[in-house]
Parts: structure tokens; C-alpha cells; sequence
């Protein structure tokens, strides 16, 4: 299925780009990290077990076992640090 | 819920005035008995080191949608009567204001407990990062446990940091 990916702060910087198109087999956020971690590079790193990775469906805070769906949003992020 | 209040949250890079702010909840709310208000704002020091400049990201759609949420979850918990929320984002100096918080309610008990329960629901589950400029580089600022521990208190689990 086709999903847009967004990536935010330092995981932006990491990877060097804040957004992109890809198609995935993956059912759930957590085999789509896996998914992008075995790309290697840049992915693998920004995106490592064992790094504090939060991540979003369709612009609400989600977790790893989220299904995902056609034409969704993701988006992964390090922990957050407004106010 | 809040529905008076023309606009409940602003993501902006200009500054924003709170008597401005608390006039607007305020206005022809014959009802209202207590305003309470907070501004956080940049620190010259953080972790150690002294901070020159921040920069603040955020997730365009994502946050106004984390926040309007947590108002309305606000306006569930406690009898309040208009709330308010800006956060600034992009490059920021120390003494400037980073964030407002006002809630309006007809006694200041429920006042006082919506604005901290709004600022705790902030810090850990509204997407904002901070990336602060110290002598030795740039560095994105560090998640806070006590922040999940705050918003712990209102019996919400956050596991942010």
C-alpha cells in the first residue's frame, strides 16, 4: 500500500528529508520501522532499536502495534519538548 | 465546549500579549470569576550550558489537533468557561515568551487546575521540539521523565520521555 512518511527534528536531520512517498508491506508502525531500518544508512541509524522513536498515524500519536492503513500519514519523531 | 472562544489555539512566530489575550476570554463573560494564566518563557541556561538561541519545530495539523484535543479534555475534567493556547515556534532568545495558557471558570479552583493540567498535556504529548543553540553546538533539547510524572498526576500514562 502507498503511505507517506513525515520525519521530524533530529530524525529529519538524521535522514535528511522531513517527508517521503513509499509503498509498504508492513501491517502494523512497528514492522514499518523494521521496514525502513533495513533500508540501511541513514534510515537505520535515525530510526535504531534501542533510540527513543515516537511515532504517529494520520497526525495522532500512535504506538508500534497501530495497524496501518492505505494512504496513510506517518510519522516518526523523537521524544517531544514543547512548552 | 469553548465554543465562544473564536480561536482556542495558535501555532505562531510573532509574540502575543496576555492582558490582550485574557481581555478576549474575557469578553462578555459575565459568568467568569477567575482567569488563570501562564507563560513559559527561553531560559539563558539549560542543562548546564548557556543557551543563545531556540529554534522550535513542529508538526503542522498534528499539534493544533494534539491541543484542541486537550482542551476539549479540559473542558471534560473541569467546569471551566473558555480556554486559550498559543505556542510560538521558530528562532526564539532568551527572556522572549514561548507559550500561553489561560483558562477562564467561575471559581479559581477549577481555573488553576485546567491550566496545569493543560501545560502537563503540553509538554509530553503535544509535537514541538527544541533545538538550542550553546557554545559547544547546537543540540536538540533532552525529554524530561518528570514531564511523563506531571501528567501522571492527572492519571494520564505518557511514556514521551
Amino acid at each position: 500500500m502507498k503511505i507517506q512518511l513525515r520525519y521530524f527534528a533530529s530524525i529529519r536531520e538524521a535522514i535528511g528529508t522531513g517527508s517521503e512517498a513509499t509503498d509498504t508491506a508492513s501491517a502494523t508502525l512497528g514492522a514499518l520501522r523494521d521496514e525502513l531500518i533495513a533500508r540501511g544508512g541513514a534510515h537505520a541509524e535515525a530510526l535504531a532499536r534501542g533510540r527513543a522513536v515516537r511515532v504517529s498515524l494520520n497526525q495522532t500519536m500512535a504506538d508500534e502495534s497501530t495497524a496501518l492503513s492505505e494512504g496513510a500519514e506517518v510519522a516518526f519523531f523523537p521524544p517531544v519538548t514543547g512548552g | 465546549m469553548g465554543v465562544r472562544t473564536p480561536s482556542r489555539v495558535s501555532i505562531q512566530t510573532e509574540d502575543f500579549d496576555l492582558s490582550t489575550e485574557v481581555a478576549r476570554l474575557r469578553a462578555n463573560e459575565k459568568g467568569v470569576g477567575a482567569v488563570c494564566g501562564f507563560v513559559g518563557t527561553v531560559r539563558d541556561r539549560n542543562d548546564g550550558q548557556s543557551v543563545s538561541t531556540m529554534e522550535l519545530e513542529h508538526y503542522p495539523g498534528m499539534t493544533e489537533k494534539a491541543i484542541e484535543d486537550m482542551i476539549d479534555e479540559a473542558f471534560r475534567r473541569f467546569d471551566i468557561l473558555g480556554a486559550r493556547v498559543i505556542h510560538r515556534v521558530g528562532l526564539l532568545q532568551p527572556l522572549d515568551q514561548i507559550v500561553l495558557v489561560a483558562v477562564t471558570s467561575a471559581h479559581r479552583g477549577e481555573s488553576f487546575q485546567a491550566c496545569e493540567f493543560l501545560m502537563d498535556y503540553l509538554k509530553t504529548q503535544a509535537p514541538f521540539w527544541k533545538k538550542e543553540q550553546t557554545p559547544e553546538g547546537a543540540r536538540w533539547v533532552d525529554a524530561r521523565v518528570s514531564d511523563d510524572a506531571a501528567l501522571a498526576k492527572w492519571g494520564i500514562r505518557s511514556n514521551n520521555a
